[in-house]
């Protein structure tokens, strides 16, 4: 199983809606680097809204992609956390600061847009 | 008191998924709200990666537990691995002997209603037990 990811302009775009094991997590790390490799995108949304479970290792994956993208040049913003998600993750300790994040699709785009103008 | 007993067992990496879905199915029958489910997943999921790493075979077992009025979800974790040799140490936040983000057992902790650990030279076992809000 992959995660698809697609392009719209400069910016690609992720909506997670499979059960993630660990190695379907991990290819998606890979595969996304390499599609901002090869497409030269400088923004990234990951949509979480049917992701039901995001363990320490998902979340690890998912901080980790954020800085390896950083590294490409590439701004990764998470969207659509589950409000049970969300209580899980800070109840096991587990707190992201560094992970980019909006309430939809719509936001994660304005914030993209809003991050690289900055620039 | 009726108890239903099931079991997964843990020995390939997709077995951790296989345990988190049957930890929801039996949450969901058992009336818990989203939000515990969610608890009860993600603890799931720590437990069954942990016998993965580090004892690499398992099982996670879950038992009804009807404590009249009170219903609950008790879930077994247990390995025949090498134990864990500092379990004081294993309980502190950010420990991890794995390269992970050891939130792992003191995580599971605080998401579950009750927990219970013992470990030696013949394996670990954690139990923990999360009890539905009527």
């Amino acid at each position: 199983m992959r995660v698809p990811i697609l392009k719209l302009h400069n910016y690609l775009l992720v909506s997670i809606q499979i059960e993630l094991d660990d190695q379907t997590a991990m290819q998606f790390q890979e595969d996304l680097l390499s599609k901002i490799h090869e497409t030269g995108a400088t923004g990234v949304v990951i949509d979480l809204t049917s992701v039901e479970v995001v363990d320490s290792f998902i979340a690890k994956v998912f901080g980790d992609v954020v800085s390896m993208a950083d590294l490409m040049g590439a701004k990764v913003v998470f969207t659509g956390v589950q409000p049970a998600v969300s209580m899980t993750l800070i109840e096991l300790g587990i707190y992201l600061k560094e992970v980019p994040t909006a309430l939809d699709l719509e936001q994660g785009i304005i914030k993209l847009r809003q991050e690289l103008e900055e620039k | 008191m009726k108890e239903t007993v099931s079991s997964v067992a843990i020995k390939k990496e997709w077995d951790i998924v296989a345990a988190r879905q049957a930890g929801r199915q039996i949450s969901q029958r058992l009336g818990f709200g989203s939000v515990d489910q969610a608890r009860i997943t993600t603890a799931i999921s720590e437990l069954a990666r942990n016998i993965y790493l580090y004892a690499k075979e398992g099982e996670i077992i879950f038992d009804e537990v009807h404590d009249l009025p009170k219903v609950g979800l008790k879930i077994i974790a247990k390995d025949k691995g090498p134990g864990i040799n500092d379990l004081s140490a294993a309980m502190k936040d950010g420990y991890s002997t794995s390269g992970g983000l050891g939130a792992g057992l003191p995580g599971v902790k605080r998401l579950m209603d009750e927990f219970d650990m013992e470990s030696g030279d013949t394996g670990t076992k954690v139990t923990v037990i999360k009890w539905a809000r009527p």
